[in-house]
């Protein structure tokens, strides 16, 4: 470097040196300034320091906000807010846990579970955390612990609000239920939302609408005194309050089709066809929400969860049964769609082959319904019509328009884990099972059998599709939210799905001839019609349990009840102008017409007349 | 074998860097709520950073006192990119957004200013003459005042305090220390008038926290709860009260050092303040070893500029000076001071392989 002048390297490191050492001198006084603070605060002041922070007088305490409300479409409350006491305990304010559990225990009922849940949260939170020992309390037992409580230190007696579902198991799979947030819910979830909060939606509209019902949390700078005992609030943001929501549903029409499915197992989806909205939801048996608020007992939930009558299954969302004859309506749109004849007929002789001497596919009616065409075969729910138009149409095209009914996806209800259930396609077997399409399995899918599965609400959905020109709306729960501090109500607009594109004049000869199916001699529905003042368009359907061998015969009486037939039953009224389509599920109920019928039928009446059902005779 | 070929890492001082950042994914565990998304999050910038650092190292200082002027200038242009963007953008600016990474130029400076002034101190032969410490002084203040207009008052002090450490070094002479040092005594009443009125008022609470215990007293009242309840020994690594329970605020970035105090102890603290003193002081040594003045006084600058962070950050935590945002080096969660601070420890590898006696 030429322009440098001439340097004494010697003179400039001995520069340096010596301004190193004055640093040097400088960072040491620096370190020791620290250190001398450090051991100020550390060590000389430690007793003091150390007495703040146990009873840190001042802290941030965050205030759950209160949770929205679920009310059903005519303003009665499904999901509410009462209030309860529970008592929380500090581990790290108790000397001695076990002598204060058992004076506790003389004031206040707790039981093994209770201890055991304690003893378990106590091992997952740090000590210093307030830990809930019993929750529930009575006013008497709350009164008890209030006069008592200067014996107790560290264990605070509150009043939360606690989620309570009035009308219990009635509606509880679509209302769902909250509950503790446990460890597998802290992974998923964003904890800032979730501060002072302990429970949330585990289920149904619950979970669904999570983000609306819970509100915001607020928090408060309180004065606590050296027992860790609220003195004083100093400053608060408000927690700000969740949304209330309003269902779709009427509870009322809910109970009468719960009430109607009895002791069957099985589902009621009612859907009102214009919109989508979900009038009914019925999956039964149920479960009491209630018992999940708190934690429901190991042994409790082993009997709900290995009960085989599976009360936590929702059948309406994820039942998957075979739709049986209740599939025919929509296989006659698909044949009109593809240009068969409504007027073509077809010889049933109670059976149905393939070739000649050949395997043969049985019609319900033994000895056989004769020269049918597409209106007979609905009315009188004639299988071998539907084989031949099944063997004609093939698999593929039968999978791309009913597809259009939404069969074999999901309908995009607003609730969690709906099945899809199965449309089944050449690619699909391929794909799933590795193996080629029969044409046997052709046939049967004509009358909803073989791989053809169908959810409870799926069928619903296409059944409106069909009292709605042909128009499928989405099917939905949420009718509105409304703003706690405002009271704006928010309404959830109708969303349509798709159109399908079917031809109004198909549409009024598949309805005129589910309309026979209850208003002519021969409909298979022909007792739910009778004196009916509405018209109802409908189908009846039975789905087989078991294969049923070729050389035998389905006798009621001698299979199993758990081997009996599903009953079916879809249906739409007034036919005319429809204002309620109804699916019906009766698991082992036999004959879609006789059992799964008059479900639907009392379902509609009450809906459109407003007449209660008839009470059963009573034979005593 | 070339100068360009000699490259060796300094063990003990990469000991050290090792050490304190092990030291950081512990104390972050604790302080992060147990977050391991946020661990690992910092494992990658630490990974990153070591690259950067040997990235650094490999370059020699020929090639760095070449480059000096180039990195400067191009510093003080994004500096003024990034106020002018500022000013169209009506808000506080302090980043550039290149795409895949966000980058503050400020962060720059705090290698590219030390660099410079010692670049203009080596023109001349040492100890520096008074023309050569006014156009050191010039160099620190273009700088300075940018970041100052940002408003970054905190970065630009820290910014301004590398160069006049340099100048330091250079053997400026005493007399004009002495004149510097009352200037600065007589302006200090007017600065008084100068200063936002929130960064006077975080002075006057380090004077009497108590007057507004949940309003500007809080961040200082909790931290020394923190620290001082640590005791001794310290109430165990997850088990800090004022830590676990929410009381400190920051306490993942600004804050940590209140929460490793509350949960090792002086005992813990003092470990912690020697492994500091350790990585300072290798790196002093290195800067003496240093075959040229450039090399010296920039590795001593960045000797001491460390040393400066780890003083305002614990002095702060401890409540000895004022909140300013700086975080605690290597330790704090954060990645943009680390990658710059790394890139100085690359510098000071450098000097090591390239040192006096390898002539």
């Amino acid at each position: 470097m030429p322009d440098f002048e001439i340097k004494d390297v010697f003179r400039e490191t001995r520069v340096f040196t010596s301004r190193s050492i004055v640093i040097g001198v400088l960072l040491m006084l620096l370190m020791a300034i620290l250190l001398t603070r450090l051991f100020y605060l550390q060590v000389v002041e430690y007793d003091r320091y150390n007495t703040l922070s146990k009873n840190n007088r001042i802290s941030v305490v965050p205030k759950a906000p209160v949770r929205g409300l679920i009310f059903d479409r005519n303003g009665i409350p499904l999901a509410r807010n009462v209030p309860s006491y529970t008592l929380e305990v500090v581990p790290d304010q108790v000397r001695d846990m076990d002598a204060l559990l058992d004076e506790l225990g003389k004031l206040v009922k707790l039981t093994e579970y209770d201890l055991k849940l304690f003893r378990r949260d106590i091992k997952r939170h740090a000590k210093f955390d307030t830990i809930v020992l019993r929750s529930q309390l009575t006013d008497e037992e709350a009164a008890r612990f209030a006069v008592n409580r200067y014996r107790f230190e560290g264990v605070e007696l509150r009043a939360r609000l606690e989620r309570n579902y009035p009308l219990k198991e009635s509606g509880a799979h679509a209302v769902g239920y909250v509950g503790r947030i446990s460890t597998r819910d802290l992974e998923k979830i964003d904890k800032t939302l979730y501060r002072g909060i302990d429970f949330l939606g585990k289920t149904g509209i619950e979970s669904f609408y999570e983000d609306i019902l819970r509100g915001e949390s607020g928090f408060d700078h309180i004065e606590t005194n050296a027992h860790g005992r609220v003195v004083r609030t100093i400053s608060n943001t408000p927690s700000v309050p969740g949304k209330n929501i309003y269902l779709t549903i009427d509870s009322e029409l809910q109970l009468i089709a719960e009430q109607a499915l009895g002791d069957y197992r099985g589902s009621v989806v009612a859907i009102k066809p214009s919109t989508g909205e979900i009038l009914a939801f019925a999956s039964t048996p149920s479960y009491d929400p209630n018992a999940f608020v708190f934690g429901i007992s190991n042994a409790d939930y082993s009997a709900l969860r290995d009960s085989p009558d599976t009360p936590l299954l929702n059948r309406a969302l994820r039942g998957r049964y075979a739709p049986g004859s209740t599939i025919k309506p929509f296989m006659g749109m698909v044949g009109l769609k593809l240009k068969q004849s409504p007027a073509k007929k077809v010889y049933c002789p109670g059976f149905y082959t393939l070739s000649k001497g050949g395997r043969r596919f049985r019609c319900w009616k033994h000895s056989g319904h004769g020269s049918v065409d597409l209106h007979d075969s609905v009315v009188q729910s004639c299988d071998v019509y539907f084989y031949d138009l099944a063997h004609h149409l093939g698999i593929d095209a039968m999978h791309d328009s009913l597809s259009q009914f939404g069969f074999g996806s999901k309908t995009g209800i607003d609730l969690n884990g709906e099945s899809a259930a199965l449309l089944p396609s050449r690619q699909w077997k391929r794909a799933a099972r590795d193996q080629p399409w029969y044409p046997g399995e052709t046939v049967i899918a004509g009358i909803g059998q073989g791989y053809v599965l169908a959810t409870p609400l799926q069928l619903a959905s296409a059944t409106s599709a069909l009292a709605n020109q042909g128009v499928r709306m989405k099917p939905h729960l949420l009718m509105a939210e409304e703003d706690t501090v405002s009271n704006e109500k928010n309404v959830n607009k109708p969303v349509m799905l798709n159109s399908g594109e079917w031809n109004a004049d198909d549409l009024s000869i598949i309805i005129q001839a589910m309309v026979d199916v209850t208003d002519s001699p021969r409909g298979t529905a022909r007792r739910i019609g009778a004196g009916s003042p509405y018209k109802i368009a409908a189908k009846t359907g039975t789905a087989q349990v078991i294969g049923i061998k070729q050389n035998e015969r389905y006798i009621e009486s001698e299979v199993a009840p758990r081997h009996r037939d599903h009953a079916l039953f879809v249906a739409f009224a007034p036919a005319e102008k429809p204002d309620i389509a109804v699916a019906v599920i009766a698991e082992n109920g036999g004959h879609g017409g006789s059992t799964a019928g008059p479900i639907a039928h009392k379902v509609m009446d009450y809906y459109l007349l407003g007449k209660q059902p008839a009470k059963e005779a009573d034979p005593s | 074998m070339t100068e360009q070929k000699k490259f060796s890492i300094d063990w003990a001082l990469m000991t050290g860097l090792l050490t304190l950042s092990a030291i950081s994914l512990f104390v972050l565990y604790s302080a992060g709520d147990q977050n391991t998304d946020l661990l690992i999050r910092q494992s990658i910038r630490i990974t990153l950073a070591f690259v950067v650092m040997l990235v650094v190292a490999r370059v020699t200082p020929e090639q760095l006192l070449r480059w000096t002027p180039y990195i400067y200038s191009i510093g003080i242009l994004l500096l003024v990119i990034v106020l002018g963007a500022g000013v169209i953008g009506k808000g506080a600016q302090r980043w550039i957004d290149i795409g895949f990474v966000r980058f503050q130029p400020a962060e720059m400076m705090k290698l590219a200013v030390p660099m410079m002034v010692a670049w203009v101190m080596v023109k001349k032969p040492l100890p520096a003459s008074l023309p050569t410490v006014i156009l050191g002084f010039i160099v620190v203040a273009i700088p300075a005042f940018l970041v100052i207009k940002q408003p970054d008052l905190g970065t630009a002090i820290l910014i301004a305090a590398s160069g006049l450490v340099v100048i330091f070094f250079a053997g400026m002479s005493w007399r004009i220390i002495a004149v510097l040092a009352g200037l600065l005594a007589a302006a200090a009443p007017l600065g008084w008038y100068l200063i936002r009125d929130y960064q006077r008022q975080r002075i006057l609470t380090l004077f009497d926290p108590w007057s507004d215990p949940l309003g500007a007293g809080y961040h200082t009242i909790q931290s020394a709860i923190a620290v001082g309840s640590g005791g001794m020994y310290g109430k165990g690594w997850l088990n800090g009260s004022q830590s676990q329970l929410d009381f400190i605020p920051e306490r993942s970035t600004d804050f940590i050092f209140a929460v490793f105090s509350e949960e090792f102890g002086f005992i813990g603290s003092m470990i912690l303040l020697l492994a500091y003193l350790f990585v300072i002081g290798r790196s002093l040594y290195i800067a003496i070893e240093a075959k040229d003045s450039y090399t010296r006084l920039l590795c001593g600058s960045l000797a001491v500029t460390f040393a400066i962070y780890v003083f305002v950050n614990i002095g702060m935590v401890t409540g000895i000076l004022p909140i300013v945002g700086v975080p605690l080096p290597l330790i704090s969660y954060g990645g943009t001071s680390m990658v710059s601070l790394m890139a100085g420890f690359g510098i000071l590898m450098s000097a090591y392989s390239n040192r006096w006696f390898m002539h």
